[in-house]
């Protein structure tokens, strides 16, 4: 059987969504996965802090969530990236206000360096 | 008996189904992406499929971490639009051939691909970016389609070589159906990208280029590349490539190249290719 991940190797800048980040982030992907239902989209525009209170959620998960700290939610709580974006249409930040946060760079300087960035 | 008459490997990026809804189509950072899929659209409407299988993921939208399954197969009359996070986009119902599904998957399950079958399910990015980007579909679609979901987002997932030989199975599976029907194969996703950490945004070109090489004339050295010979290359989401491996491995390797192209402006090598069946 051909190993398929090398654990002792660790790719830099990248974390691996295995069962460990997904047990880990159990919580605030279901969280997150509740927005592809437009009243429970609804309910956090309307009250977010009532929204999350109905949740099981962390207070780490709870502070990332009020400080729209994505990286947080991704990397220290084991959010998915797939999950993670589904609250953009409630926070109004897609995929590369996300990934600038990830990167430590601006959504201006991450835009800077991509090949044609008016396929955005 | 149905046969397989052409398989097409392309990306299945979210922004591009977006794109394509504010009808950016022209603009000049987009036009190259769309302009690429105008020639496999008029190959489709000569090659006149009665159904696209289209090999894809979900990204949570039918699906969660509760219960993901590692490979399924839709088995249901219709397939609604999937609401993702921000609403469904406005695209008809995505028909089904319920009969050609069951048929599928029961000699998919008999020949050892233990697919979990899905009766209710709505369809997402994945699924649809390839598809409304290769088919008209105003004021319906002019194919049916077997959807068939493979988990290429949480680890473990199935190894290259076990979704290349679904491939083989799958083509086993429509030449036992007795049915006449043309069949076009889609295999979805990548290419290189990482939507992770401080690589987020990587990109190889190189990688991407070779793959679309080599998926066409040597699909088993693509068969031999860990998860993390992937993921080390082409960032850890272009792990998805696998998806087409099976679209290759129901191909036989008697085929015309038709169409083929690369672009990668923002964060994913986006890439095409379309395989004609020669016999
Ligand atoms: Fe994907």
């Amino acid at each position: 059987m051909a190993t398929q991940r090398d654990k002792s190797k660790t790719i830099p800048g990248t974390t691996i969504f295995d069962g460990a980040e997904s047990r880990k982030g159990y919580r605030i992907n279901k969280f997150a996965m509740s927005f592809t239902k437009s009243e429970n989209r609804e309910a956090f525009t309307a009250d977010e802090e009532a929204y999350m209170e109905s949740w099981d959620l962390s207070d780490p998960e709870r502070q990332f969530l009020r400080d729209r700290d994505y990286r947080g939610l991704i990397e220290e709580c084991g959010g998915n990236i797939y999950m993670i974006m589904k609250l953009g249409t409630c926070t109004g930040h897609g995929l590369y206000h996300v990934g600038a946060q990830l990167r430590g760079q601006t959504f201006e300087e991450f835009m800077e360096t991509r090949n044609a960035s008016g396929a955005r | 008996m149905a046969k397989i008459v052409g398989g097409i490997g392309t990306s299945h990026v979210p922004s591009i189904g977006k794109a394509y809804d504010m009808g950016q189509q022209e603009e000049p950072d987009w036009k190259p992406v769309f302009d690429a899929y105008k020639p496999v659209q008029k190959w489709l409407a000569e090659l006149k499929p009665d159904v696209a299988i289209v090999v894809y993921n979900d990204h949570g939208s039918s699906m969660f971490f509760d219960k993901y399954p590692t490979f399924a197969i839709g088995a249901a009359e219709t397939y609604p639009i999937g609401d993702e996070g921000w609403g469904p986009r406005p695209l008809p119902d995505v028909p089904g051939n319920p009969d050609f599904s069951w048929h599928l998957a029961e000699e998919l399950v008999y020949n050892e691909f233990d697919m979990t079958i899905c009766q209710e399910l709505s369809v997402e990015h994945g699924f649809l970016v390839p598809m409304n980007l290769c088919f008209p579909h105003e004021p319906s679609w002019p194919v049916k389609t077997v959807p068939i979901a493979i988990n290429v987002i949480q680890h473990p997932l199935p190894t290259a070589t076990r979704c290349y030989k679904l491939g083989q199975a799958i083509r086993q599976a429509v030449e036992a159906c007795e049915d006449d029907l043309r069949v076009v194969i889609f295999g979805t996703g990548g290419m290189s990208h990482q939507l992770n950490g401080t690589r987020f945004g990587h990109l190889n070109t190189e990688f991407d280029n070779d793959f679309l090489d080599k998926i066409e004339s040597d699909p088993i050295a693509l068969t031999k590349l860990t998860h993390q010979d992937i993921m080390e290359d082409a960032g850890a989401e272009a792990v998805e490539l696998i998806m087409w491996l099976t679209m290759r491995g129901a191909l036989s390797d008697d085929l015309t190249r038709v169409h083929r192209n690369y672009y990668a402006p923002m964060t994913t090598g986006m890439g095409l290719i379309a395989l004609e069946e020669n016999a």
